[in-house]
């Protein structure tokens, strides 16, 4: 379907990626959202909660992000879309209910403006450490997607797509943006509303009855009953059964938990998206994503210039991870270089991939600013040596 | 609300039971131990939902973990067994996403004044339209006995073993100071007047807190050598003390203490849903929409 026009301020504008983000989310049709003010990514919600009133939309500043997250679960039951928006602290706070939305399998987004960690951390400046965060972070077995936009314009794009996800596969879906594409402002094409398509959530047909809230209808996917309609159905964060009723077996585990995985890694195919150039005879692949992309395109300019050849691939989506295309790209190049600003976490999904066949090389970046476009380019020069 | 709209999906006939037509009858045994007050209390709120003929299929409830922690599991209603401590918030969002719902969070001391007492304080600020049901046991059950935010100085616990030292909760007081506008206390000793108070804020608006002292045999009692979950009920029987609109300052509870029950606060005071609206509609006129009572769900 198409979007509801009374969240999309169609125009171009000239927005920092917390702006865009915010409008991203409400060209999708959230209606709510729940959080708790953190920098760097309170501009999120400080553009939401102007705007939310005229179109329908609740905002509510909630007293942690504990609150946040639990309220986003609880009103994504309702059908309403919902969302909440943070940083690296308040990701920590959240994981306990996103491990919650994942065992319920509830559709919701959660928004993380990377500042450079460990604890408080560089709350003003860009960080990408938490990757491995958003991977694994809350505990036990489930498979999160993530998206990570490098630009104001991705940041309005991917939030769309994250909604799209989160009602396709009913799980939280994450967008993984830094401090430096939320702050930093550029031109916004935001389409009219007929030209944005809306993944509606799919609500069951059958009769209240007839209706199992944990079936596994071939995709693996459940069909969804809001609350308020008549259902009078129990969901857990506990193992449960088809009926959602709790059971504490070895056997119900087993099932529950491999419909969760499997749901995500039997479509991961269709969900992981990542932009190619020149990798064709390639003898090194440089592999980024957010805002170290751009940066990332520098480096390989100047290495180009050197005569190495040099392929790129950008990760639009991030979690699920490409998996299948670097171990082919591992048959033929030498290496992957992968710059982030962390002290190496996708160089650790890259390594895993390439399983020797080619080589991984970090190129760190503690947090607080980007890279220098030459550190890039020497470790793509390394690579061939 | 008609009965026949109670008494869908389920296979169950009042004549059974009075109250079985409100429970998910395929998940009984519960796993409540022998002599466990929170039963009772179920069924004084079934009772209520009966008596009050609230449109069922518009009930959610929300627990969060514990011994509590098992009511929504058993309410034949949209039930939310949600994490440790977030019944609250969780129930925030439920009645925010879909405003036509009446919300009940019904769970345990340990869970909404121990790990979730922060939410339980905004809620009551904030005045959130929900219906706040708190069992207090004195004790952590369901992990076995361990020291709570309302166990009583020098009463027994597993990780209190020389008697608590620490200040409990007074929740009434906690509750009504924080400005919830409907605050009562029973025992689950006063099945009618708790399934009277129950049907009461069923029909009101905004934070209604509920706390309802409850045996607990297994561990309570018998970490504090009290007898059974019989002789509490008798002790209730001959310490309760009932005192209407009493200063919640009051009713402080002390080990195997006189135990001040009763309704403390009934006042009307706009919901944060209704301040919101009011609001907006001052200060933004025309322009503002609200969300619409079944949500703002996008659907085609």
């Amino acid at each position: 379907m198409k979007a509801d026009p009374a969240g999309v301020l169609t125009g171009v504008h000239y927005l920092d990626g917390d702006f865009a983000c915010g409008e991203g989310a409400m060209a999708a049709g959230c209606r709510f959202v729940a959080g708790y003010p953190i920098t760097p990514s309170t501009e999120v919600v400080e553009r939401i909660s102007r705007r939310f009133p005229m179109m329908g939309g609740t905002f509510i500043q909630m007293e942690d992000e504990l609150a946040s997250m639990a309220a986003v679960v609880g009103a994504a039951w309702t059908g309403t879309k919902s969302m909440t928006v943070t940083s690296g602290p308040g990701f920590s706070l959240m994981m306990e209910n996103i491990g919650l939305g994942a065992m319920m399998e509830t559709p919701c987004v959660v928004v993380n403006v990377q500042r450079g960690g460990p604890s408080t951390g560089l709350p003003t400046m860009a960080g990408q450490a938490d990757m491995m965060q958003a991977r694994w972070g809350s505990h036990g077995d489930y498979e999160p997607i993530a998206l990570s936009p490098r630009s104001p314009q991705e940041a309005f794009d991917f939030t769309i797509d994250a909604f799209n996800l989160a009602e396709q596969y009913r799980v939280p879906v994450f967008v993984m943006m830094d401090e430096c594409v939320g702050h930093m402002t550029e031109k916004v094409v935001i389409p009219p509303a007929e030209e944005i398509e809306i993944v509606p959530r799919k609500l069951t047909e059958k009769p209240p009855g007839e209706y199992l809230p944990y079936q596994n209808n071939g995709n693996k996917v459940p069909e969804f009953a809001r609350a308020g309609d008549g259902y009078r159905f129990h969901t857990t964060g506990l193992t449960h059964d088809e009926r959602g009723y709790p059971e504490m077996s070895e056997e119900c585990q087993e099932k529950n938990v491999s419909r969760l995985l499997e749901k995500i890694r039997g479509s991961a195919d269709k969900i992981t998206r990542f932009v190619e150039n020149e990798t064709d005879g390639a003898d090194v692949v440089v592999l980024s994503y957010g805002i170290t992309a751009r940066v990332a395109r520098m480096g390989i300019d100047l290495a180009r210039k050197k005569g190495v050849k040099v392929g790129e691939i950008r990760l639009e989506v991030v979690w699920p991870f490409p998996e299948k295309r670097i171990r082919e790209l591992s048959k033929k190049v030498k290496a992957f270089v992968v710059p982030e600003i962390n002290y190496g976490q996708m160089v650790l999904e890259v390594e895993r991939c390439a399983a020797g066949r080619a080589g991984a090389i970090l190129v760190p970046h503690a947090g607080g600013g980007v890279h220098d476009p030459e550190s890039i380019s020497s470790a793509i020069l390394g690579a061939v040596k | 609300m008609s009965t026949t709209t109670q008494s869908l999906h389920t296979n169950v006939d009042a004549s059974e039971h009075p109250i079985a037509p409100f429970l998910r009858m395929d998940r009984m045994p519960h796993i409540w131990c022998p002599t466990c007050g929170i039963g009772t209390i179920v069924k004084c709120f079934a009772s209520a939902l009966e008596q009050t003929k609230v449109d069922l299929d518009k009930t959610s409830i929300v627990s969060g973990i514990g011994c509590t922690g098992r009511v929504a599991g058993y309410m034949k209603l949209d039930a939310f067994h949600t994490t440790h401590g977030r019944a609250i918030p969780f129930a925030t969002g439920l009645k925010l996403g879909r405003p036509e719902l009446l919300v009940t969070v019904f769970s345990g001391d340990g869970d909404l004044s121990g790990i979730g007492g922060n939410h339980l304080i905004h809620a009551a600020r904030r005045n959130i339209d929900i219906l706040c049901i708190l069992v207090n046991n004195f004790i952590y059950g369901m992990t076995g006995g361990q020291n709570a935010p309302t166990t009583p100085v020098s009463a027994r616990s597993s990780t209190m073993p020389y008697g608590n030292f620490e200040h409990p909760f007074n929740l009434v007081h906690l509750a009504a100071s924080c400005g919830a506008p409907y605050v009562a206390r029973w025992t689950c000793l006063h099945i009618r007047r708790l399934t009277k108070t129950f049907a009461e804020a069923l029909t009101r608006k905004g934070f209604r807190f509920i706390e309802v002292i409850a045996p607990c045999s297994t561990l309570y009692a018998r970490l504090n050598k009290l007898g059974s979950g019989l002789d509490l009920m008798r002790f209730y029987h001959d310490n309760a003390e009932i005192k209407h609109g009493a200063d919640t300052r009051e009713a402080e509870i002390g080990f195997q203490d006189r135990i001040l029950c009763g309704k403390f606060v009934d006042i009307e005071k706009p919901t944060f849903t209704e301040l919101m609206h009011e609001h907006y509609t001052k200060t933004l006129g025309d322009r503002f929409v609200p969300m619409k009572p079944e949500g703002g769900w996008i659907h085609e």
